[in-house]
């Protein structure tokens, strides 16, 4: 898996999936423009300027709440490359590897707009603004099959499960 | 001899046919798997990808989020729905009139029994670990999956184990209890773990009560939360139960990751403060007015709920700057609340009631906050914007404490009300 680098920005902790995405946006004509709600009640100015590539860097129990597949799906889409956290909600984590967005558990000290690099294959988190480093250990091999595959809806295609 | 196993384990273990223990991951076969409107349709799409047959007979389809349809984009979403069902000849889906709040429905309906293997694309559906299952929440792509597969993979959790003694006081249930719990042990206390109820406090926990505690697990981050099968459980399923089920009790030796111990008798009312389940309060230190009391979803929306709010509004006018709504869970607790007049009661107090829907509860429909609004609801999470503007405000307390504060127009209990 390729490197990643992009802008922080940075959560605290027990962020929720009605944060990441409200239940009131939860309908089908909007999945195609998800990105466009993302934290939208609380940090309405994030929807417009985050960039392809930037990493969101949160505390405790990231994406807690609601199955919502929904929260992922609308970070993918808003052009998140990685989300880094201390720990993740097991929904949002399960979901995530499903539709692709990748996750590294990993309590980092970072702020808005420091630049960050995420290095999978290596298992080290850089924070190029302040040189430091920190290291995350691999996923089971279940896990790490699942994300290089691409989901388990790849999975059952290729008749893999 | 081998090693004990906690009842998650032995339902993983009976369901992929492995011996299988905490950390490990199994591919199990799933009984049923579970999707509401809001849900749905992304694993509607998933699953057509596929080109496979689906297990028909295991999936269940129920609206409840959006419906009856609150505008055009929950209509046409609900649409997709009904004609997925009709598509695929899905004969477990249910049409608007004979649908209500998914996990209620579940329970309802007879497919929710102990030991089985229950997963559904909503984060309550650990709520059917109060009747003995290991059930959970999934995303949409992993029901799609199940529809296609029948099973899925699951990391068999640790267990903490919470023994149970004596029995609550009058006008304190399990609400107060859970509350209790994920207030010790923070909102991310069971991550990735279950939850296993164990003591002799268990006999004096109604089976309406253990719902509500299995169905807030989540709110720890719980996997699950299991309560084990008894004669209380089966009184309760046998006129509604589908087909045959297969009950688990722990084993002696069982390994768990943590023991919590609570005496029932010192559980007080509780009331969750603004903006996480974990802030949990004795109402008795609570100072806060509030604008609206809700009653209803897949928390407290049962019958038990209903009859504990209507006893404490009787005779009683809600307060004036006050909307109370009233939303029972299911068609089967509307019409037995209609039988037994607690609905007229209700109505008679000066309260709203609605039909089924999980409305107001995700900041739906039917009890929308505007900007600081506070509401004392029956519900599940108090997430910030969770019912509405994003400076509105949600309190979580059980049926009693509801309805005590709608007649208040503060937040009190039942107990306080008689003291005025």
């Amino acid at each position: 898996m390729d490197a990643v680098k992009g802008k922080v920005w940075r959560f605290g902790d027990h962020v929720d999936t009605d944060q990441i995405i409200p239940a009131e946006r939860l309908v089908s004509e909007n999945l195609d423009k998800m990105d466009e709600f993302i934290f939208e009640k609380v940090r309405p100015e994030l929807a417009g300027n985050i960039e392809k590539g930037d990493i969101i860097v949160a505390g405790k129990n990231f994406g807690c709440g609601s199955s919502r597949e929904h929260a992922p799906r609308s970070l993918l889409q808003a052009g998140v490359s990685c989300v880094v956290a201390e720990s993740f909600a097991r929904i949002f984590f399960r979901n995530s590897l499903n539709v692709g967005l990748l996750l590294v558990e990993c309590p980092v000290e970072a702020e808005d707009g420091d630049e960050l690099e995420v290095r999978p294959e290596e298992g080290k988190v850089l924070n190029l603004s302040s040189g430091a480093v920190n290291g995350f250990p691999q996923y089971p091999e279940f896990v790490s099959e699942l994300i290089s595959a691409g989901g388990l809806m790849q999975l059952i295609k290729e008749g893999r499960f | 001899m081998s090693r004990g196993k906690t009842i998650a384990e032995k339902i993983l273990s009976a369901k992929s046919g492995v011996d299988a223990y905490a950390g490990q991951i199994v591919n199990a076969e799933v009984d049923y798997v579970m999707v509401n409107d809001v849900t749905g349709p992304i694993a509607f799409r998933e699953f057509e990808e596929l080109g496979m047959e689906p297990v028909r007979e295991r999936m269940v389809l129920i609206p409840d989020h959006y419906v009856p349809n609150k505008d055009v984009a929950s209509a046409e979403q609900a649409k997709e729905m009904r004609e997925f069902a009709r598509r695929w000849g899905i004969g477990n889906y249910f049409e608007v009139g004979r649908s209500g709040v998914c996990h209620q429905l579940m329970v309802d309906e007879g497919f929710a029994a102990p030991g089985r293997l229950i997963v559904g694309a909503d984060s309550h559906t650990c709520t059917y670990g109060g009747l003995g299952a290991f059930s959970t929440g999934v995303g949409s792509t992993e029901a799609a999956a199940v529809f296609a597969t029948g099973r899925l993979w699951f990391k068999v959790p640790e267990s903490i184990r919470v023994v149970l003694s004596g029995g609550f006081r009058p006008g304190v249930g399990g609400k107060d209890l859970v509350i209790r719990i994920i207030t010790d042990i923070g909102v991310d206390g069971a991550t990735y773990k279950a939850f296993e109820f164990a003591g002799d406090g268990i006999a004096q926990v109604p089976v309406s009560d253990r719902l509500t505690i299995a169905n807030m697990a989540i709110e720890a981050g719980g996997k699950a939360g299991i309560f084990p099968c008894d004669s209380l459980t089966e009184e309760y399923i046998a006129d509604t139960v589908k087909g045959d089920y297969q009950s688990y009790e722990a084993d002696d030796g069982a390994e768990y990751c943590l023991t919590l111990h609570y005496d029932l008798g010192e559980i007080e009312p509780m009331v969750a403060f603004p903006h996480l389940p974990e802030n949990g309060r004795p109402v008795k230190d609570a100072d806060v007015s509030i604008d609206q009391a809700w009653l209803g979803s897949c928390t407290n929306g049962r019958i038990e709920d209903l009859r504990i709010a209507a006893e404490v509004v009787k005779g009683r006018s809600v307060h004036p700057d006050v909307r109370f709504i009233v939303v029972p869970a299911s068609p089967r607790v509307y019409r037995q609340a209609m039988q037994e007049g607690l609905l007229e009661t209700f109505m008679e107090s000066g309260a709203y009631v609605s039909g089924p829907t999980c409305g107001a509860c995700l900041g739906g429909h039917m009890g929308i906050l505007a900007a600081g609004e506070r509401c004392i609801a029956s519900t599940n999470r108090n997430f910030i914007g969770r019912m509405g503007h994003k400076d509105s405000e949600v309190y979580l307390a059980g049926p009693g404490v509801v309805a005590a504060s709608a007649v208040a127009g503060r937040i009190v209990t039942p107990e306080d009300l008689e003291a005025v």
